[in-house]
């Protein structure tokens, strides 16, 4: 209030504050780029927990007991739950709901990988819950601090509920060990399917990542994929050996020196494939999106014309 | 030890709505119309899973032995089970959806109150809890019926349809058979009957708002509490029991 003198926002000025770890709000000024990258990230990740309802949601049908049933419930509803955060999040930034879904619908923006995989037994929903919530919790924990407040503030939320998730998803893993040959076999040969993808969500190394940099300077991004993915095989390695599972990599060894493990190469051409369109699922997750948001069209309109109606008539009466 | 065997085949009964009806609800689960509604609808079918279990439960612990709410759910085959057949027909469209859940959800509030004062005291603590859902699920039901009965004219149509085909359904909700006459005559089970007429007024009303017409097609079909079943329910067993029939005996 003691100086007329406005400062233009700059980059310098938006770093600066950056640098000193405060929180970009939705009315501050923010580059394009970072407002732009943000859009792209979070709808991605919304798109990410909506997308994931599918290959869970598989399973509410046929859940072997009525409690696992409940439970799969439970969890796919906070999944929509996250979209709906995650949505709200990137709406503060100036975009709408239906342009973000237009993105999806379009294929220029993209959901997380994994879930172009199928969940073709039961045992998938425990590898799901177990291995893909674990490696979303590291990469949320790191973005709890991330420097958009809203994005920051819904990680929040959404790693409180995850931790559940994971810890039912081993579960299903661990009855499944403590059962027959069968069940074994059946849990192995999800963890099997499930490992490698599981990696590959945290995304290229750092070094060949197109926006790591920029993105880790904005503190967008807090912690570099390479180790968030050496914390993510560090947990769940030990978490299968406990329970009698093995790790599908040859190469995987414990490393005294430097106190992780050490573990094999990564297929980036089998990543590249399945992010370019060729997953098992791609067509199908989009055509599923797509023909629900189609068949509700009638209900939507109907909705916005029976809102319109209830206004008109209030109008008159006043 | 006759009344016993009958508040568990009462009991198994309710179970057996809550289940199939959720059941058909979960089918919307990442279908719905938006995302806010894939929310609801989900929360719908857990409120209806849950009531099921409840219902179950106390129905296993009357039968004793190695029944659990399992063995209701999953080793009975079609003619076993007694839900009403409004419950298992398919999801259809959203409006189908819509009135089957608002037939059921105006019978199922009135019949839940009515059960709080059962004598059968574990069967009144159900009640009490499934009745503040019902009350929700209601309202919701009430307001998606007013929304696309008086939307736009593809809506209202639908909603039309979807209100004459299921309208032959809602007959079998107020009859009562022997084992349940007994369970009344004791003070256990609800009379239906009682708040017949109360639906009627409730759904004809809201009928009336929502600028649907009341159907005053005369047919009906019933059968679902004698395990006369539609050709749809072997299938959604068939799906339902999948994990249990193919590996029976499990822990899962």
């Amino acid at each position: 209030m003691t100086d007329n003198v406005v400062a233009l926002p700059s980059e310098e000025q938006f770093q600066a504050r950056i640098d000193a770890e405060e929180k970009i709000e939705p009315k501050d000024w923010m580059p394009e780029k970072y407002r732009q990258t943000l859009i792209r990230q979070i709808s991605q990740h919304a798109h990410s927990e909506v997308i994931g309802e599918q290959p869970e949601g598989n399973w509410i049908s046929r859940a072997p007991t009525l409690e696992r049933k409940a439970i799969l419930l439970a969890k796919v509803q906070d999944e929509a739950g996250h979209g709906l955060y995650l949505y709200s999040a990137a709406e503060t930034l100036g975009i709408t709901r239906e342009e973000l879904i237009d993105r999806l619908h379009k294929g220029t923006s993209k959901y997380a990988s994994i879930f172009n995989y199928p969940s073709i037994t039961w045992a998938d929903i425990g590898a799901i819950g177990w291995l893909v919530d674990s490696a979303a919790i590291v990469n949320q924990v790191s973005l709890q601090n991330t420097s958009y407040g809203p994005y920051a503030r819904a990680m929040v939320r959404i790693c409180k509920e995850e931790s559940f998730h994971q810890r039912q998803g081993y579960h299903i893993m661990m009855t499944l060990m403590e059962g027959s040959d069968e069940q074994k076999a059946m849990a192995q040969d999800s963890v099997n399917r499930w490992w490698w993808p599981a990696l590959m969500m945290f995304g290229p190394h750092d070094g060949e990542s197109a926006h790591s940099a920029q993105n880790m300077k904005w503190k967008i991004k807090r912690r570099a994929n390479d180790d968030l993915r050496q914390q993510f095989v560090d947990q769940a390695v030990q978490q299968a050996h406990a329970i009698g599972l093995e790790v599908p990599d040859p190469d995987l060894k414990w490393n005294e020196e430097r106190g992780h493990y050490d573990f094999g190469a990564i297929d980036w051409a089998e990543f590249e494939r399945v992010v370019s369109g060729n997953g098992p699922c791609n067509r199908q997750r989009l055509a599923h999106h797509v023909k629900a948001h189609e068949e509700g069209a009638w209900v939507r309109e109907a909705m916005a014309a029976y809102d319109a109606k209830r206004r008109a008539r209030k109008a008159n009466v006043a | 030890m006759t009344e016993r065997t009958d508040i568990s085949r009462y009991a198994v009964r309710l179970g057996d709505d809550a289940l199939i009806l959720g059941h058909r609800v979960s089918e919307w689960t990442s279908r719905a119309p938006f995302l806010e509604e894939d929310l609801a609808v989900t929360n719908v079918a857990l409120d209806y899973v849950g009531r099921a279990r409840m219902f179950y439960q106390y129905a296993a612990e009357l039968e004793g032995g190695d029944t659990t709410e399992d063995t209701f759910a999953y080793t009975r085959d079609a003619r076993a089970f007694t839900n009403l057949l409004l419950c298992e027909l398919p999801r259809g469209d959203f409006a189908h959806s819509v009135v089957r859940q608002f037939f059921y959800d105006a019978y199922a509030l009135p019949m839940l109150q009515a059960l709080k004062g059962s004598y059968d005291d574990r069967l009144a603590a159900i009640a009490a809890k499934a009745e503040k859902e019902s009350t929700y699920h209601l309202r919701r039901g009430r307001e998606w019926m007013l929304r696309l009965g008086d939307g736009t004219e593809e809506s209202h149509a639908r909603m039309q349809a979807a209100v004459d085909e299921l309208w032959g359904y809602t007959h079998e909700l107020f009859e009562v058979d022997e084992l349940e006459q007994r369970l009344i005559d004791s003070g256990i089970a609800v009379d239906p009957r009682l708040f017949q007429h109360d639906w009627h007024d409730n759904v004809a009303g809201v009928l009336r708002e929502a600028t649907l017409s009341l159907p005053e097609a005369d047919w009906s079909i019933r059968g679902g509490r004698t395990g006369h079943h539609t050709e749809y329910l072997g299938y959604l067993l068939a799906e339902l029991q999948f994990m249990q029939r193919a590996y029976p005996g499990l822990k899962w």
